[in-house]
């Protein structure tokens, strides 16, 4: 099953795109391991999650802490520490 | 509260005492209403523009999650709340918050919480456009909002 990931801000602008589907594999149980695993995946990557601590994370549109578990996401998104009001 | 909050969320302006007047209408038990307002600054004169981006469908559902919870913590009697997205120019509106209630603390604290909770918690992203033509980058999220927000969590003894 694929998972949708979002990007928002300086997390999308530095990965360069909006979103994408991945299919995760095995062994990617929370949101820190998808950290982990994204960030390995290029350059791109390495410069947008370099500090994952500061990486704020929704699963289906509700805030999530990074050991929370990502089975059963339809969709994740990963943006910088909101700045909105 | 009977009836639901009005959450929106924006691309157009929006008229401050038309909102009010939409939640005071034809109502007689209402004894206070406070309206906050967030407006974009001009930075002595260095910004030109904000850009704000948003997360479409979760910025909606958490305002609506901060809203209820103001609904469940104090007695209001109509609560809304309209944030701006896209291109804002100095002068303009980012923010309306507006809180009704039968005596005035209920409406100046759930306004005050409904702020502090939206500025950490709704997804938003501010980038700055300078009056020099160049990017501003974007807005860092400041620690005094996420210890705004942390006090009303705080027990009264703290």
């Amino acid at each position: 099953m694929s998972t949708r990931l979002i990007y928002f801000a300086w997390v999308r602008e530095r990965i360069g795109k909006p979103e994408e589907d991945v299919e995760l594999p095995a062994g990617i149980e929370t949101v820190a391991d998808l950290l982990r695993w994204l960030k390995s995946r290029g350059e791109e990557y390495e410069h947008a999650l370099q500090y994952p601590d500061v990486i704020r994370v929704a699963i289906n549109q509700e805030h999530v802490e990074h050991r929370e578990k990502i089975a059963g996401a339809r969709e994740i998104a990963l943006f910088p520490p909101m700045t909105g009001g | 509260m009977s009836g639901a909050p009005t959450v929106r969320i924006q691309r157009e302006d929006f008229d401050v005492a038309a909102e009010i007047a939409k939640l005071t209408e034809g109502r007689a038990d209402i004894g206070a209403v406070v309206s906050f307002s967030g407006l974009c600054r001009d930075e002595q004169g260095q910004l030109s523009a904000l850009e704000l981006e948003h997360y479409p469908g979760m910025a909606e559902a958490e305002i609506a999650r901060i809203a209820a919870e103001a609904i469940a913590r104090w007695p209001l009697q109509g609560l809304t709340a309209i944030h701006r997205h896209g291109k804002i120019a100095p002068g303009e509106n980012i923010v309306l918050v507006v809180a009704a209630s039968a005596h005035r603390q209920a409406a100046f604290e759930a306004a005050n919480f409904l702020m502090d909770f939206l500025k950490s918690r709704a997804p938003f992203w501010k980038k700055e456009h300078r009056a020099d033509g160049s990017d501003g980058g974007w807005v860092e999220a400041k620690d005094a909002d996420d210890r705004a927000a942390a006090r009303w969590t705080q027990s009264p003894a703290d």
